[in-house]
């Protein structure tokens, strides 16, 4: 019995959002089929970038908001491959390249900072991608056209300068992965597979699962867990938390390029933005916490929180008249999950706040 | 023959405050060397120096020099002090709780083979060979004479004596190891378990490693030291071949002066046999390593009942399982009702206050000041040290001052003011801010566990004498488990022998060493049986 009820307690958010979902699912009244399809677009879509949290949980830097930042290096390789006039399999590889140098350097500056703000990793992860966002949109808004050279005029605004809105990747490299190799199933073959994404994803899945076999991934897994014992063992603490970070950022630059190509236009000053935030949600409602997380709360994660997003406007609708209502309980939800998850480590962290008025 | 190696000249301040001074060491190959001396004296910030410790660098480093195998040398990481072969066993563990006994053993010296990403990406990414590591961290344990335990699993949750020979196998599992400090590691170790450890010590010596050996209990140091080091605040007092010395000199010259015998105060009134405060039948405690099978006693009101035996024989399961901290059943009854055992709150709220053996799981806040530690548990549960300014509660700072001089001096914690954060005390000051946070609650029962645990000699008389007197004075309860006899017998009123998860006999102190030999060993009943 005691069993039982540690099990469900320890995995209470991901069974209260089975319940969630179910219930809108039943609710929205959506056809299976829809929803297959939807979820499986989803998963192709979403996972690579909320795989990329993975390393730093593990490695003690708990919830890296800073994954912005490779989304950031993602875009912006992008921007120039297509300026550069590459299309299809060649393009993306060189935005990979590309966004792969990008996020090795903002990976390792954010790694040095990190470790100086060591115990307050996420707050200034988080902080540090409202910064870099700044950085990127005068980088973006000002700088390209006038001291960058960029030759693609129609991604311009209309003075020259600065990058417009809305990117449409149709015809360089919009799809390009996804289009590889499709396989259809269902009705009418309306499910669509993905391959290569899907494949992508299971490669990374089973790299991080190797990772986590070898010496760098045991450094992580001790330095996450006591980094003083750590220290005293020899390892080389800054230098791994450094490397965790690095990969994330680096895989996280990777996963919006996968991402962007299977939505097909790039929202130049808005689509990084909410990339932290979901992604982080969806790891939290697959049950991980700031200091625990697997691939399969990832992809759980992923499924169970999407399954949410697609299907709440619906549910809002049929509930009360207004799908509007379905959209701000996404939203409302997302942050309420990072913000549950944040006071738990609060107070597993500080459990001495009462003490601390006394002085 | 040629020293390993030489401290020379050690000079250490922490803040402004000077621990070290002028401190010179030296060490021959296979030597084991002992360093003694008083809580606070400066032998682990000695040992830390050596090892290259954080603590030291962010400190503003040391003076002196040290010189290994007769060059000088810096060590300014553990890392570096690995690489010369120097291990270090430290007062607080460090290990790994999630990892297993295996992984914690061979932390960064992991055995691995190549992969083929390995061989793209260097050595980092080869993978963990775990059969292997399995197999090195087997032959350390059955070096130190943990036979039985199992290799793959995780530390958390281990007894604390399992926890330090992982400690020591892991030091013992390194090939190049010249010099292994050992900083108090008998100290969570009973006295049986004792004599395995000093046996691998020996063991070790003889294989060349050369030992320095930090402990409070005087009779494994004259019983195992080839040399002795004494520190008295950070000078070195006098050093020199163990056979100069015998327990009383080393004692005098580590305090300064003659220590005192104890002796007990007499009671007020005689305890009332019937008036029982507590009754406990048939405890099972379900504590790995210490488990408790059918313990039963009646605790009588204002006694100090001890409970002893030997390492895993169950008695420190006694105190963690009416404490709730380890799942338990039986029937018990505290002043004629039912208790709630597995509930660590009702326990608190009924009066009941336990120390446990395990001071690290207890937690300090080492951040915090030794003031706030020692009032923090009475504040929390019991709202003391408040008052009331208007309608207000707020903290009474100058009753928290007040009481933290008092305990301070009456456990002699060696600080330099209340404010100071714990994290700054010795590792023995540390345990008396842990002693000094229990003793300041009015508990009608305190459950105590190895109270004079890594406490030094001149001190442990002032930790016997406060249980004494909270006894006296305030009349409270106190079940007091320890490993060493010669403490139970000094304050307490029975001793219970605990052997094989059951009461073996209860004993008077004034009972024969005999008497005590045979309750431990179980064999008290059989005998008794046989004489009628
Ligand atoms: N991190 C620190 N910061 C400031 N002062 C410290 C620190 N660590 C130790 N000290 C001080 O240095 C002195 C020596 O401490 P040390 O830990 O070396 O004592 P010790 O001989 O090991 O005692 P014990 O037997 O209690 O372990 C003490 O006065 C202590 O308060
Ligand atoms: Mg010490």
């Amino acid at each position: 019995m005691v069993k039982i009820k540690n099990i469900l307690l320890s995995n209470i958010v991901p069974i209260v959002f089975v319940v969630l979902c179910v219930s809108a699912i039943i609710i929205a009244d959506i056809p299976i089929n829809f929803l297959v399809v939807e979820i499986i677009t989803r998963i192709t879509r979403n996972s690579f970038l909320v795989l990329s949290l993975l390393i730093p949980v593990v490695a003690g830097l708990g919830l890296n908001f800073g994954i912005v930042l490779g989304a950031m290096a993602g875009q912006a390789a992008m921007f120039f491959a297509i300026d550069w006039g590459m299309s299809g399999v060649t393009g993306l590889i060189i935005s990979c390249l590309l966004a792969t140098v990008i996020a090795i350097l903002l990976g390792f500056l954010s790694g040095l900072l990190l470790n100086r703000a060591k115990g307050k990793e996420m707050i200034t992860s988080m902080i540090l991608g409202f910064f870099a966002n700044g950085v990127y949109q005068l980088f973006f808004l000002f700088f390209i056209g006038s001291i960058i050279p960029f030759s693609t005029k129609t991604m311009l605004l209309p003075d020259g300068v600065g990058l417009r809105n809305t990117v449409d990747l149709w015809g360089t490299l919009e799809g390009v992965l996804n289009n590889i190799w499709i396989i259809r199933m269902g009705q009418y073959g309306m499910i669509r597979l993905y391959m290569v994404p899907l494949i992508i994803i299971i490669v990374l899945c089973l790299f991080i699962f190797f990772l986590f076999k070898t010496k760098l991934g045991q450094d992580m897994r001790a330095v996450g867990q006591d980094m003083y014992s750590s220290e005293v063992a020899g390892i080389d603490v800054d230098k791994v938390r450094i490397i965790a970070v690095i990969l994330s950022t680096v895989l996280a630059a990777i996963g919006q390029i996968i991402y962007l190509q299977d939505i097909g236009t790039i929202n130049t000053y808005n689509s990084h933005e909410q990339v932290g935030l979901f992604s982080i949600a969806a790891l939290l409602v697959g049950g991980a916490t700031t200091r625990k997380a697997s691939i399969w709360n990832a992809i759980i994660g992923v499924i169970l929180f999407h399954t949410l997003f697609i299907v709440a406007p619906s549910a809002g609708n049929k509930l009360f008249g207004q799908p509007q209502i379905g959209e701000y309980f996404r939203e409302f939800i997302a942050y309420a999950v990072i913000a549950f998850a944040l006071a738990m480590h609060g107070l597993e962290t500080k459990k001495s706040m009462a003490i601390q008025k006394a002085k | 023959m040629e020293k390993i190696l030489e401290m020379r000249n050690i000079c250490k301040s922490y803040y402004g405050n000077q621990v070290l001074t002028n401190v010179n060491l030296d060490l021959f190959p296979g030597e084991i060397h002992s360093l003694v001396g008083e809580n606070g004296s400066g032998k682990s910030t000695l040992m830390n120096i050596l090892f290259g410790m954080p603590v030291i660098q962010n400190t503003g480093g040391f003076e002196g020099e040290i010189i290994f195998e007769g060059k000088p040398v810096i060590i300014d990481s553990p890392r570096k002090a690995m690489e010369l072969g120097i291990g270090m066993v430290h007062q607080e563990f460090m290990l790994l709780p999630g990892f297993t006994i295996t992984e914690n053993i061979k932390l960064n010296r992991e055995i691995t083979k190549k992969n083929f990403l390995s061989r793209i990406f260097g050595k980092s990414l080869e993978t963990l060979d775990i059969p292997r590591m399995r197999k090195d961290a087997r032959k350390a344990l059955d070096t130190v004479g943990m036979t039985t335990l199992d290799e793959w699993i995780p530390v958390a949750g281990l007894p604390v004596a399992y926890k330090q020979f992982v400690e020591i196998a892991r030091e013992i599992d390194k090939k190049n190891l010249k010099i292994l400090v050992l900083d108090e590691p008998t100290a969570v170790l009973s006295e049986s378990e004792v004599k395995g450890f000093l046996e691998v010590v020996r063991f070790l010596s003889k294989e060349g490693i050369a030992i320095l050996f930090i402990s409070h209990r005087l009779s494994e140091v004259l019983e195992v030291s080839d040399r002795v080091t004494i520190l008295r605040d950070g000078f070195v007092v006098d050093h020199g071949p163990i056979s100069s010395f015998n327990a009383i000199s080393i004692a005098e010259k580590m305090v300064g002066r003659k220590v005192e015998i104890l002796e007990l105060p007499k009671r007020g009134k005689n305890l009332d046999e019937t008036d029982v405060i507590m009754s406990i039948n048939d405890l099972h405690v379900l504590m790995p390593g210490e488990m408790v099978k059918g313990f039963d006693i009646d605790i009588i009101r204002g006694e100090i009942l001890g409970i002893g035996g030997l390492a895993g024989q169950g008695k420190l399961g006694i105190a963690n399982g009416i404490a709730g901290l380890f799942p338990s059943n039986g029937s018990v009854y505290f002043e004629d009702e039912p208790f709630q055992l597995n509930n660590p709150g009702f326990a608190l709220n009924k009066g009941i206050v336990y120390l446990s053996e395990d001071r690290r799981g207890v937690g300090l806040l080492l951040d915090e000041s030794v003031e706030i530690n020692i009032t923090a548990t009475a504040i929390q549960a019991y709202g003391e040290f408040m008052k009331w300014l208007l309608f207000l509660k707020i903290y009474d700072k100058k009753a928290i001052r007040q009481h933290a001089i008092k305990m301070i001096k009456e456990l002699d914690i060696r600080c330099k003011s209340p404010s100071q954060p714990v994290r700054r005390l010795s590792g023995g000051n540390q345990q008396k801010v842990c002693l000094a946070r229990a003793f300041t609650l009015k508990p009608k029962i305190l459950f105590v566990s190895e109270p004079t645990r890594g406490i030094d000699v001149g001190a442990k008389k002032l930790v016997l004498d406060y249980l004494v007197k909270m006894n006296r004075e305030k009349g409270i309860t106190i079940v007091m488990t320890s490993s060493e006899l010669a403490e139970l017998r000094s304050i307490c009123d029975r001793i219970a022998i605990v052997s094989e998860g059951k009461p073996s006999a209860i004993l008077k102190p004034t009972d024969s060493d005999a008497e005590f030999g045979m309750a431990m060993a179980g064999k008290f009943q059989e005998v008794i049986m046989g004489e009628r």
